[in-house]
């Protein structure tokens, strides 16, 4: 009689015992766990500090304030105020004479040359655009606040050692003499940089901007999403809800999960050969870019949106069906809708691997240095990592913080994207 | 009715007979109290009044084949107006599958083939120019398991009726759905919240609205596909008092794992027994005095 009680002790202890074992298999697993996220958490940190930490700087900008003096004879000769005469006058003499006026007793060429070297090549068109605006200011002597040239902006963040020897240094002694002076003066001042988010590449490292880069980013990436997205929704839905099962289907489902493997830069190589040499597209434009974006992020889009309409319980469909609506209707009123959250978790997915991709865009041009900002998708541009990937390999020492502020643009973009997605997602997703 | 014998050769005989041309067992008319319980578990020929005088659908020799698995076996039923049709067996006997064919639910089924004659008010809805989507109007369906469309109420009873365009105003529309929500006996506890999910609801709350949703598109027949296995005792009366109503106005094919409910709320009560239709007859009779061994055995709870 003793013998059941006494093996159900038994076993109980043996549970007991292995509680022990199962307990601390349990904490270890959760002390891995917040081991690998707290790394993870760590280099995320490390990564933001370093970049933001970099590119801050490049957001605020060394301006010089210029007393110039609009003479007359050298914009307006003839007096017409003709603005196509206007726009063509030589603005830099003025900026050149009114630096002269500042420090006359800077003599020779080359210490002329170093003088007119402080201020950026940009403050002959501030000039023009100034005059152009209000022609009424010639004759008359304005205090314009120019762009220091990169060097000078360099020295004032502190990037160029004064200590050093003056070979080693881009900034001279007699330009240090005169920055400071300046500075004395209560000239020199650290503005927002305004010009960063307006003007498109330069070679002038103080007027390189990231709007054509960003610009480019945008037109690319709506023409990758107006086409990628329909497309692969349509297609996720075909294959999923109404094309037979057979070896044909099985054929494309394998082929559009190998495509998802594909490396970026073959879809680059079929954009060179399909859209620019066969169907002769512009080069460098966001819509060959957008193209061939689409071919690559396609795949990741079905895969998405097809896993997403798996996960819609069939008792809806059947639910729609019962009462005798057609498989389309069923679609379109039910299971469409609760796919579309997944759907467009997959979208946002597919945006931003395109929004970061280098590699496609390279191939079909989109690397070529243009200044000028794109109003269009057929207009030459470049895309933000091109962008980054441009000032990181220029040599002045300003294009390293414009290189990090490019990335904190990129990273900025991203997560605006997603809050997109996510307030999409809010406002589909009422599951109930 | 020479296939009844009492000797087992003629037995085995008289049911391979009947394996081969079941329109003969079809052909046979109510069989005397002295058939009572004849028929051993060899025979597997359908016993029992098959055919209605009333019928809504009747199915002749319907086969029903999953790839390779013959899940309905020669089947041929009648559904009577005005009757609650019960359908028992043990599960897996294909009490599903035959039901849906009586909509054409099994077309959406990969690799599932249905043959034989199936007559909705003598057309037959198994012929290849037959379009589902009007059939599904006029054949509903409720299922086993609640699955209100992740809509509100008013939307999940006005779906139907929308898509086949039978309101022709917003009002007429609110006229539908609030009457099918008053046949389905759910509007009581519902109408101050149409606007709310119908997932929100209990689960026998919503088996009703499932139940309304297929009441709103005025079908003929309602198939129902052991509506109440997941609900509680005081939602499955509920449901049951509803179908007995509904009744006056529809024919109901309802399949069922529980003896009782076929008992309470059907008039004819069919037995499946591994793809096989064993026996048919009026409720009343088969829980009293089967004729198949088969059917005795599943309603005296020997199996199933
Ligand atoms: N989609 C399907 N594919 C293959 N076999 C199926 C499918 N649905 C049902 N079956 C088979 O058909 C038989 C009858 O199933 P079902 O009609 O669901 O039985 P019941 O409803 O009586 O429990 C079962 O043996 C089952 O395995
Ligand atoms: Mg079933």
């Amino acid at each position: 009689m003793s013998e059941p009680a006494q093996t159900e002790r038994d076993s109980f202890a043996r549970v007991e015992a292995g509680m022990k074992r199962r307990r601390a298999a349990e904490r270890r697993f959760r002390f891995f766990g917040k081991c690998a996220v707290g790394l993870g958490l760590g280099f995320l940190v490390i990564l933001f500090a370093s970049i933001v930490g970099n590119g801050y700087s490049a957001f605020w900008q060394t301006r010089i304030t210029l007393d110039v003096t609009i003479d007359e004879a050298i914009v307006d000769p003839a007096g017409t105020r003709d603005p196509a005469l206007l726009r063509a006058a030589d603005y830099g003499a003025l900026i050149k004479q009114s630096l002269r006026e500042m420090f006359p007793d800077v003599s020779g060429r080359r210490n002329r040359f170093a003088l007119y070297g402080l201020v950026s090549n940009g403050a002959n068109f501030d000039l023009r655009d100034r005059v152009l605006a209000d022609p009424s200011l010639i004759g008359s002597k304005v205090a314009l606040s120019v762009a220091a040239d990169d060097d000078v902006d360099m020295l004032m963040k502190g990037h160029i050692d004064r200590g050093a020897p003056e070979a080693d240094r881009r900034v001279k002694d007699n330009q240090l003499a005169w920055i400071d002076a300046l500075e004395a003066d209560g000239r020199i001042r650290s503005a927002f940089n305004l010009d960063f988010f307006s003007n498109g590449d330069s070679r002038d490292p103080e007027l390189a901007g990231i709007r054509g880069a960003l610009m480019g980013s945008i037109f690319t990436l709506f023409v990758t999403l107006g086409l990628s997205f329909p497309l692969a929704v349509a297609a996720a839905v075909y294959l999923e809800e109404f094309a037979p099962k057979n070896r044909w289907t099985d054929l494309i489902e394998v082929n559009i999960n190998n495509l998802a493997a594909v490396p970026s830069i073959v879809f680059g190589l079929l954009g060179l050969a399909v859209f620019i040499n066969f169907f002769t597209l512009p080069r460098s434009a966001p819509i060959v870019g957008g193209l061939v974006l689409t071919l690559m992020t396609l795949p990741t889009i079905i895969i998405a949106s097809r896993a997403a309409l798996k996960s819609v319980p069939p008792s809806i469909r059947e639910g729609a069906l019962g009462v005798g609506a057609s498989p389309m209707q069923a679609v379109m009123y039910h299971v469409l809708p609760l796919a579309l959250p997944g759907m467009l978790t997959g979208t946002i997915i597919g945006m931003a691997q395109a929004l970061g991709e280098t590699a496609p865009l390279l191939m079909i041009g989109m690397v070529a240095f243009i200044a000028d900002v794109p109003a269009g998708v057929f207009d030459p541009s470049t895309a933000l990592p091109v962008q980054i990937y441009l000032w990181a390999d220029s040599p002045e020492r300003a294009y390293v913080e414009k290189t990090s502020a490019a990335i904190i643009v990129l990273l900025l973009f991203l997560a605006a994207m997603n809050a997109l997605a996510v307030l999409l997602r809010r406002r589909f997703e009422r599951r109930w | 009715m020479n296939e009844r014998a009492s000797e087992s050769d003629m037995e085995a005989q008289a049911s391979q007979f009947m394996a081969e041309n079941p329109e003969r067992t079809s052909a046979r008319r109510r069989p005397t109290e002295a058939d009572a319980a004849t028929y051993d578990r060899e025979h597997r020929g359908t016993v029992g009044e098959l055919r209605s005088e009333v019928p809504r659908m009747r199915c002749t020799r319907v086969n029903v084949r999953y790839g390779d698995k013959h899940a309905i076996r020669d089947v041929s039923l009648d559904v009577g107006k005005n009757e609650v049709l019960a359908m028992i067996g043990p599960s897996g006997c294909g009490k599903s599958t035959f039901l849906r064919c009586l909509n054409r639910m099994n077309d959406t089924v990969a690799g599932c083939r249905v043959t034989g004659e199936i007559l909705l008010d003598g057309k037959d809805i198994m012929a290849p120019d037959v379009d589902v989507v009007p059939l599904r109007a006029r054949v509903g369906m409720v299922f086993q398991k609640p699955n209100p469309f992740p809509k509100s109420i008013f939307e999940n009873v006005a779906f139907g009726p929308r898509i086949h365009g039978l309101a022709q105003s917003h009002a007429e529309l609110e006229e539908i759905v609030v009457s099918s929500l008053q046949k389905a006996n759910l509007w009581d506890e519902v109408k101050d919240r149409l606007a709310h999910p119908g997932t929100g609801l209990s689960g026998g709350q919503q088996q009703r609205l499932c139940i309304a949703r297929a009441i709103a598109i005025q079908p003929e027949v309602i198939l129902m596909d052991e509506p109440c296995s997941a609900l509680d005792p005081i939602s499955t009366a509920k449901i049951e008092q509803l179908i007995d109503e509904l009744r006056r106005n529809y024919s109901i094919c309802i399949v069922t794992h529980s003896m009782q409910q076929a008992a309470r709320v059907s008039q004819r009560t069919a037995y499946f027994h591994l793809g096989d239709l064993i026996e048919v007859g009026d409720t009343d009779r088969i829980f009293v005095k089967p004729q198949h061994q088969l059917t005795e055995d599943y309603i005296t709870g020997r199996f199933g």
